[in-house]
Parts: C-alpha cells; sequence; structure tokens
C-alpha cells in the first residue's frame, strides 16, 4: 500500500540512493553522455525533499505534483522534464486519495511512460530510460494477474528494472546526446536506465 | 585548471549581474527564475520572440536581446538547457498579444523543456509557435540520432526573425520566415582544443598537440573525424564543402557568411579563415553579401572555428540590414 508516510520514506531514500551513487551514475555519463545526471539527480531529489518538508502535501496527487514540480525545476537536461512527466501522470492517476495500492500504481507507471514516450520520442531498444521502464511495467502486471501482494509485484518489478538496465549494454543509442557517438555508445550501460532502475529498488523498500 | 572565476556555483549569476550592469541601457535581468529581457518588456500587438540555452556560449543568446532582434533570452546552467519555469516567466512577461516565438536549438533537453513550457503557456492561453534550428552538418541527420545539432544558424536567425518581428509581421509570417532560416542556413565547427567547464575543472575531451577534432559540436561533441592539423585554407576547404552542398545552391547565388570563433581564437586567424572561405565560394560561384567575422556562438575557452552560411534574397537582406540594438550586434541607429 501506498500512503504519503511511506511515499516520504520513498522520496528520502531516493534522496540519499542518488546522492551516494551520484559519482557512478556520471561516469555511466561521461562514458556516452555530458557526466552530468548523478549531480543532477542528486540535486533534484534534495530539492524534492526540502519541498516536501516545506509544503507536506495532504493527498497523493498533491505528493506526486510536488515531486514532479521540483524535478522539473532543479534536474535540467533532458532528465528533469522526463522524471518530471513520469511523476505529473502518475498524480493525474491516483487523483486526491491518501493511500493507494497496486492497481493505481500500475496505472499511475503505465500512463507515465506514455507521458515519457510521447516527450522523449524514444522507443523501447534506443538505449533510454524507457528501457527499464518498460520490463517494469510488464513485470508488475505480470504480478497483478498472478494475484501476488504490492510487495511481492515491487519486488519482481525491480529486478526486470535492473535487468532492462543492464541489458542496455549492448545497445546503440538512438536517442538523446548519445546517440551522436552511434556505435562507440556499444558497451555501456544507460545512465537514465540505471537511476530508473534505482528508483524501482527504492520502491521495492520504502512502499510496503 | 585556471579560470577567471569566484565560485563555479556562481558563474552564470555573476556574470548575469555584471551583463546588467554593463548593459543597462538595453535589458534588464530577472533572478529566479533566471531570464534576460528588453527593458521595455512589452511591445503591445508585437510578436515576441524567445530563445534559450544553456551558458557557456556568449554572446548567444542574452547578448541578442534588444531592438530588432530577441524579446527574452532563458539561461539555463553552463552547457546544461534552462528548466521550463523560466521560459514560462519569460513568455508572460514579453508577451505583447500577438503570440510568442520559441526559437530553439536542436538538443534533447532544450527541446523538452522549451515544450514543457510552451504547454504550459498554452493552457493559460498563450499562443506559442516553437522553431528548431538544426544546422549542424557534421552530424548525419537520422531517425537513428536525436538529429543535427542546432548551432550558428540561430545567431542569423534571430536576427532576420526579429527584425521581421519588429516591422510588425503577424506571428504565420514571422513563423514561415524562421521556417525558411532552419531550411537555407547550414553550419560546421573544428576544434584546435577542448573545452573546460567551470564545474568540471578539467578538458571535456583529450586531443593532441598536432591534432583537431572537426565537426566538434557547440559542448564539446564529438565530429566527423580527429584528423592532424592544416593550413588554414586547407580547413576552410574541408568545412566549406559540406555547409555549401548541403543546401541547393546555384551559380550566382548569394549568402550571408558568419566565420565564428569558438571563444578562444585570435580575430587575426579568423580574418584569415574568411579571407579564404569568400574567395572558395566566389570560386564556386556563390556572392557573399553580408557576413560576420568575430565570436557570436562560443564554447567557453575553445579555440577553433564555425562557418555558418544563409542563402540569402533581397528580402532576408532587407531584415539583415535593419536597425539592431543589442549587447552582441549593433548597426543602422
Amino acid at each position: 500500500m501506498v500512503t504519503l508516510e511511506n511515499l516520504f520514506k520513498f522520496i528520502s531514500s531516493l534522496q540519499a540512493v542518488y546522492s551516494e551513487k551520484k559519482l557512478y551514475l556520471s561516469e555511466l555519463d561521461s562514458a556516452i553522455g555530458d557526466g552530468d545526471h548523478g549531480v543532477n539527480m542528486a540535486r533534484g531529489f534534495d530539492a524534492v525533499v526540502a519541498n516536501w518538508k516545506a509544503n507536506p502535501p495532504s493527498n497523493c496527487e498533491d505528493a506526486f505534483k510536488s515531486i514532479s514540480a521540483s524535478l522539473i525545476k532543479t534536474v535540467g537536461g533532458a532528465s528533469g522534464p522526463l522524471y518530471g512527466t513520469m511523476f505529473r501522470k502518475m498524480s493525474l492517476a491516483v487523483g486526491k486519495k491518501t493511500e493507494f495500492g497496486l492497481d493505481e500504481w500500475i496505472d499511475g507507471i503505465s500512463k507515465g511512460i506514455d507521458g515519457i514516450m510521447l516527450i522523449g520520442k524514444a522507443q523501447k531498444g534506443d538505449k533510454t530510460m524507457i528501457d527499464a521502464w518498460i520490463p517494469a511495467l510488464e513485470a508488475l502486471k505480470t504480478a497483478q494477474n498472478d494475484r501476488k501482494t504490492f510487495a511481492e509485484a515491487l519486488r519482481e518489478c525491480a529486478v526486470a528494472a535492473k535487468n532492462g538496465a543492464e541489458a542496455t549494454i549492448p545497445l546503440i543509442a538512438k536517442k538523446g546526446r548519445a546517440s551522436y557517438l552511434g556505435e562507440r555508445s556499444i558497451g555501456h550501460q544507460d545512465p537514465g536506465a540505471t537511476s530508473s532502475a534505482m528508483m524501482a529498488a527504492v520502491a521495492a523498500d520504502t512502499l510496503i | 585548471m585556471k579560470k577567471l572565476i569566484n565560485d563555479p556555483n556562481n558563474a552564470v549569476l555573476e556574470a548575469l549581474q555584471g551583463m546588467e550592469k554593463a548593459h543597462g541601457d538595453i535589458l534588464k535581468v530577472n533572478y529566479d527564475p533566471d531570464f534576460i529581457a528588453r527593458k521595455t518588456l512589452k511591445n503591445k500587438g508585437k510578436v515576441a520572440i524567445i530563445s534559450g540555452g544553456g551558458s557557456g556560449h556568449e554572446p548567444m543568446h542574452g547578448g541578442y536581446v534588444g531592438l530588432g532582434m530577441l524579446d527574452a533570452a532563458c539561461p539555463g546552467a553552463v552547457f546544461t538547457s534552462p528548466t521550463p519555469d523560466q521560459m514560462e516567466a519569460a513568455t508572460k512577461a514579453v508577451n505583447g498579444g500577438a503570440g510568442v516565438i520559441h526559437l530553439v536549438k536542436n538538443y534533447t533537453g532544450d527541446i523538452m523543456n522549451f515544450q514543457m513550457a510552451a504547454d504550459i503557456c498554452a493552457d493559460e492561453g498563450i499562443e506559442v509557435k516553437p522553431i528548431v534550428i538544426d544546422d549542424d552538418v557534421s552530424v548525419k541527420d537520422s531517425l537513428y540520432t536525436a538529429g543535427r545539432r542546432g548551432v550558428g544558424a540561430t545567431v542569423l536567425t534571430e536576427k532576420i526573425i526579429g527584425a521581421a518581428a519588429e516591422r510588425g509581421d503577424k506571428l504565420d509570417d514571422v513563423v514561415k520566415l524562421a521556417q525558411y532560416c532552419k531550411d537555407n542556413g547550414r553550419s560546421m565547427g573544428m576544434a584546435l582544443t577542448s573545452c573546460i567547464l567551470p564545474s568540471v575543472g578539467k578538458p571535456i575531451f583529450e586531443i593532441g598537440d598536432d591534432e583537431i577534432e572537426m565537426g566538434v559540436g557547440i559542448h564539446g561533441e564529438p565530429g566527423r573525424e580527429r584528423m592532424k592539423i592544416k593550413p588554414a585554407n586547407e580547413l576552410v576547404e574541408i568545412m566549406l564543402e559540406p555547409v555549401l552542398s548541403d543546401i541547393s545552391l546555384e551559380n550566382g547565388d548569394e549568402i550571408i557568411l558568419m566565420l565564428n570563433g569558438m571563444g578562444g581564437t585570435p580575430l587575426l586567424e579568423l580574418y584569415i579563415l574568411f579571407n579564404h572561405a569568400v574567395d572558395t565560394a566566389k570560386k564556386l560561384g556563390i556572392k557573399t553579401v553580408r557576413c560576420l567575422v568575430g565570436n557570436y556562438i562560443t564554447s567557453l575557452e575553445m579555440q577553433g572555428f564555425s562557418i555558418t552560411i544563409m542563402k540569402a534574397n533581397s528580402e532576408i537582406l532587407k531584415l539583415w540590414d535593419a536597425p539592431v540594438h543589442t549587447a552582441g550586434l549593433r548597426w543602422g541607429i
């Protein structure tokens, strides 16, 4: 079950994870991008947590809106609008509830992915964050069909997202700055898919 | 690293404050969200033109805010696109009721951030038209990349459509003109050295003492080829051919030619390059009828240059010659 309380744990934990993995993510980004992904994500979630504390949301819609607005304003580059869109679409999907479960979570992620694909124009296999999100969504849907618990579904989602991120290594980048490298982008794990997989892992740890 | 800065985190802010002090007669700076706007914000009934992008390319874009060019410019962090709240605030500040053009260089982050701002403004009833400039022939334009990068043609486009908006052209007409500029402007750059991000402190790429990066981007992105340094005239020929052949030019056609320094190139060298660029174009039957020689779209302290051309006609030249009063370009008044 997602509640306001564990959503705050989710963003606080993401703040810690991105801060700790800042250099790792930036190194992945240096290989095929401009080397600032880790720094940008860490700065973004610092702002997310600070804004939540300054204006605590009273329902999940406002919570996701607050996360979205902070990311769009502070992350910059392409990651700000992409993650910002993910959380904005989730806010619309869950509405004014104060807690919700797997069905709404799937609906939110699904609409979030649609939003990301609309503004980023990436397809599966283009070596982007989509390559982590699509298998993550599929895992959630499979768990839903198999009538698994929310906690089990989130764990399977995290594994699928991690595998999806690792599967970007042999791909040729077709979107973003990495696409200018063409075949030279082969052999590197996509930083956006990696930070997305970290998000799925944190969700499994905190939203239960 | 040696740089004339105080704190990398304050570099953009302090530069904006300096710009405001230097050019207070032309522009003013809004802070948080950051944007540079004309001193007289709103021109009722005039199409407003906004551009923006990462900092580190000065005088672009803030140096092109003023009469006959931009109404506002949104500076991001160094080499990082600005965020939507900047473009939203700038759009609302300069909207004179006749529509707003967002002139965007073709980079994934820039496009997304401008698009989010445009969506928000459109929801509130402001008509926003995006124009994406993608003139860099170094990058193959295919379905499998983010497409050609936006570079030098942005400067020429800002001047030309800025003049059209200033004389009172309607939104659709300014958009058509911007489309002409996009279709008829092409560029290519090269670098002798890398540049250093203030926040990183080391060169973006390594390059040998006798090597150059042919086709480099304005953020130090890799180009077409790493090659040995050659005499200036040979470099001009290597770059002018792909630039000229990418648009349809016929014997006797006229062009505007910008010979641009990347930030760390002596003007003496830029004139040497320009001298041969004009001669080379002439041999191909192309007349250089207007020009810019200097630092107009830079890449921090990078040594190198780029060539931008735009096919001209009498209408384009009339707009080019129209008065302009900005920090970076000034003539006709």
